[in-house]
């Protein structure tokens, strides 16, 4: 039922066959190829897939953080319920230095990183760099902005808030470090907030903490997240849509229940097989997914899982590029096991 | 099977560090006990895992045992296999050099603790020759079996670590490892930087060779999920003192110190439908510096009393091989994780 709400209404940001190229000595490397998803308020999509397979590349390509060397094709449109000016915006068709889309980032979309030990400058306090994002797009004004900044410091659970201001990056921990990254994310008021694996350095009770904030935080201010991970446990906890990424493309899509209960792709139901878990048998042997991500330089149209797949069909898989098929309305998966379904479908 | 034959006590290990003052120039450095009177037993062809926050000392134990770094205090007895008791951290040199070789390390990263320099042959090799008086041939047939067992493509073995994959770089770890025929293997987070579906295989790896070659694995991890899957038993550290001690099955299934219940409650389950009544942790692991008084647990523990704010737990048998630092454990009624799977059906 919430993946249907998630359908009505404009998507707050659509990425519509997204690209990245990567020059390489050897060859073109498609890191990003062909992705599309859509954000929608108050809603958390998950990006889940390997190293490797694209996911942070994407989602930076969002804010167009990526270095120089991507070179990125597609759309990726805004849609701002808030301002006019923005709304139906490509951000991929701005500079990525200029004036607009600083405006953007930051302000509309915020980021959290993964690492909260490299993401804060060593050399200014926290309470400085808090107060950069807010008098840059909120307020000129120091004294308000130092109100804003403890305020939202409260809010994500440091104590002693006066103190903490004025204390460099060192002097947190790690989970304070990116509590205090979320309230820096969190300081504008975003749209949309996306997190690249905002809890992978930290310990299992402080990654619930840390999530738990998330999810009071997205309840209370309506946010949209986009969340990308590896840690298919927290898709399951924070997530209300799936995209699953492999090799640069999204090989299957759909409402969190769904993927679970009834995952498509050999890829998805490999990796849900290969995850220990707790209460699991454990005389059993894992089911592993053979072999190891190929290196996508110069691939030819083929489905990027063909090597690893136990279900591959040879003179299909390997000859053809894989078309999207929808399984049901939300449900969506790359691969020729169920192309038949559609009409059209390579054979 | 055989009564279970020990391989290794740990009996009474501390390790202080000392810590200079940032401020004061001739003070005294401050020493941080991080690890506090960890005894246990290890028995021959068992997996014991141990598992804590950052900072609760389990790599610290690890290296210990190894002798990566000498412990302050304590015992560490290695029953070697003709029955002799041999307490591996008095011995000196060359005195040592026999037990190394039983006792080997994997190490976390695969990309760190791999020498770039070095082509894989060399790497797997060196153990062997330092031990070892062989001839060449005996060293190129002893790799390439090892290398064949640890599923690693014998005509890459030539190339350098920068061209293989962190799997695969484990992979070389572990024949590094399991070249001098080691009896004990200490696994330091051995799969963590792994991915997913690259876990799986060596763990698999991993249970594999136990069963053919009869190693002992002391497994340290902060992944639950993954403990629960490989070890026989589980030691749960906090803050350099073993705060549980049991069988895999009774720990997971019956916990009884606050602590465990807490961390399995926050491992995030892979399953939507599961909502579940999450403990969550108020605060942070307290610095072990200034360790809280009584049991260390008791500043972020939901059933403290006045008396563990006092008192330290001694770690004593609760049930069956069940051991536990808890003052109130037989009166909690602790939620372990087949009970909950139990109520959910």
């Amino acid at each position: 039922m919430t993946a249907q709400a998630a359908q009505t209404g404009q998507p707050l940001l659509s990425v519509q066959n997204l690209n990245i190229q990567i020059k390489m000595d050897n060859g073109i490397m498609n890191a990003v190829d062909g992705v599309d998803f859509e954000i929608h308020k108050g809603k958390t999509l998950g990006l889940v897939g390997e190293s490797g397979c694209g996911k942070s590349l994407t989602s930076r390509a969002i804010i167009s953080i990526n270095p120089k060397e991507c070179e990125t094709t597609g759309d990726i449109v805004y849609h701002s319920d808030s301002e006019a000016s923005l709304n139906r915006l490509n951000l991929l068709s701005l500079h990525p230095n200029g004036k607009q889309i600083r405006s953007i980032r930051g302000r509309k979309i915020a980021m959290i990183f993964q690492e909260p030990m490299t993401a804060f400058s060593p050399m200014y306090t926290i309470g400085n760099q808090l107060m950069e994002a807010i008098r840059i797009h909120r307020t000129k004004n120091k004294k308000e902005a130092k109100k804003i900044a403890l305020e939202m410091l409260a809010k994500v659970g440091i104590s002693d808030q006066e103190k903490r201001f004025d204390q460099y990056p060192h002097e947190f921990s790690g989970g304070m470090r990116q509590r205090a990254m979320i309230s820096m994310a969190l300081s504008c008021n975003p749209e949309i907030l996306i997190a690249d694996e905002p809890t992978t350095a930290l310990d299992v009770t402080i990654q619930a903490q840390v999530l738990e904030l998330m999810k009071k935080l997205q309840s209370e201010f309506g946010m949209a997240i986009l969340l990308v991970t590896h840690d298919l446990g927290i898709i399951a906890q924070m997530c209300d849509e799936v995209a699953v990424m492999y090799l640069g493309k999204i090989v299957e899509q759909a409402p969190v229940k769904e993927i679970f209960a009834n995952a498509k792709h050999p890829y998805t139901k490999g990796l849900l097989k290969s995850m220990p878990r707790l209460g699991g048998d454990k005389t059993k042997r894992l089911d592993s997914i053979e072999g190891t991500v190929p290196i996508p330089i110069n691939m030819p149209p083929m489905c990027g899982f063909y090597d690893r797949c136990s279900d591959r069909i040879e003179g299909v898989c390997n000859t053809n590029a894989v078309p999207k098929t929808r399984i049901t309305d939300q449900h969506s998966v790359r691969c020729f096991l169920y192309s038949d379904r559609q009409e059209g479908a390579a054979q | 099977m055989t009564k279970p034959k020990p391989i290794l006590d740990v009996i009474d290990m501390n390790k202080d560090f000392q810590v200079k003052s940032k401020t004061a120039l001739f003070r005294k450095p401050a020493s941080v006990q991080v690890l506090n009177q960890i005894s246990f037993e290890l028995i021959e062809g068992e997996t014991l895992s141990i598992v804590g926050e950052s900072g609760c000392g389990k790599t610290t134990l690890g290296r210990c045992i190894v002798r990566g770094m000498d412990a302050s205090s304590g015992q560490v007895i290695y029953h070697t296999e003709d029955g002799q008791q041999i307490d591996f951290l008095k011995l000196k040199g060359k005195g040592s050099k026999t037990y190394r070789r039983e006792i080997q390390m994997i190490f976390q990263d695969p990309y760190s603790s791999l020498s770039p320099r070095m082509s894989v042959f060399d790497i797997i090799s060196e153990p062997l020759i330092a031990n070892f008086k062989l001839s060449k041939a005996e060293v190129e047939e002893k790799v390439t079996l090892i290398a064949e067992k640890t599923g690693l493509n014998v005509s890459y073995l030539r190339r350098y670590p920068h061209a293989f994959s962190g799997g695969q770089r484990q992979r070389i770890a572990i024949a590094r490892a399991l070249i001098t025929q080691p009896r004990l293997i200490v696994c330091d987070e051995a799969v963590s930087a792994l991915d997913v579906s690259i876990q799986a295989q060596i763990i698999n790896l991993l249970k594999d060779l136990q069963e053919q070659f009869r190693i002992t694995y002391i497994f340290i991890s902060h992944d639950l999920s993954i403990v629960q899957n490989i070890s026989d038993r589980v030691a749960v550290m906090h803050l350099g003192r073993i705060v549980e001690l049991a069988a895999s099955e009774s720990l997971f299934g019956q916990p009884r110190h606050p602590y465990t219940e807490a961390l399995m409650s926050a491992v995030p389950q892979p399953d939507p439908e599961l909502k579940k009544n999450r403990i969550i942790l108020e605060g942070e692991v307290p610095n072990p510096a200034n360790p809280p008084s009584g049991c260390h647990f008791h500043p972020r523990c939901a059933y403290r009393t006045e008396k563990c704010v006092k008192e330290v737990p001694e770690l004593r048998e609760v049930g069956y091989n069940h051991f536990t630092a808890c003052h109130y454990a037989e009166e909690l009624k602790l939620k372990g994780v087949h009970n909950e799977l139990a109520d959910e059906a």
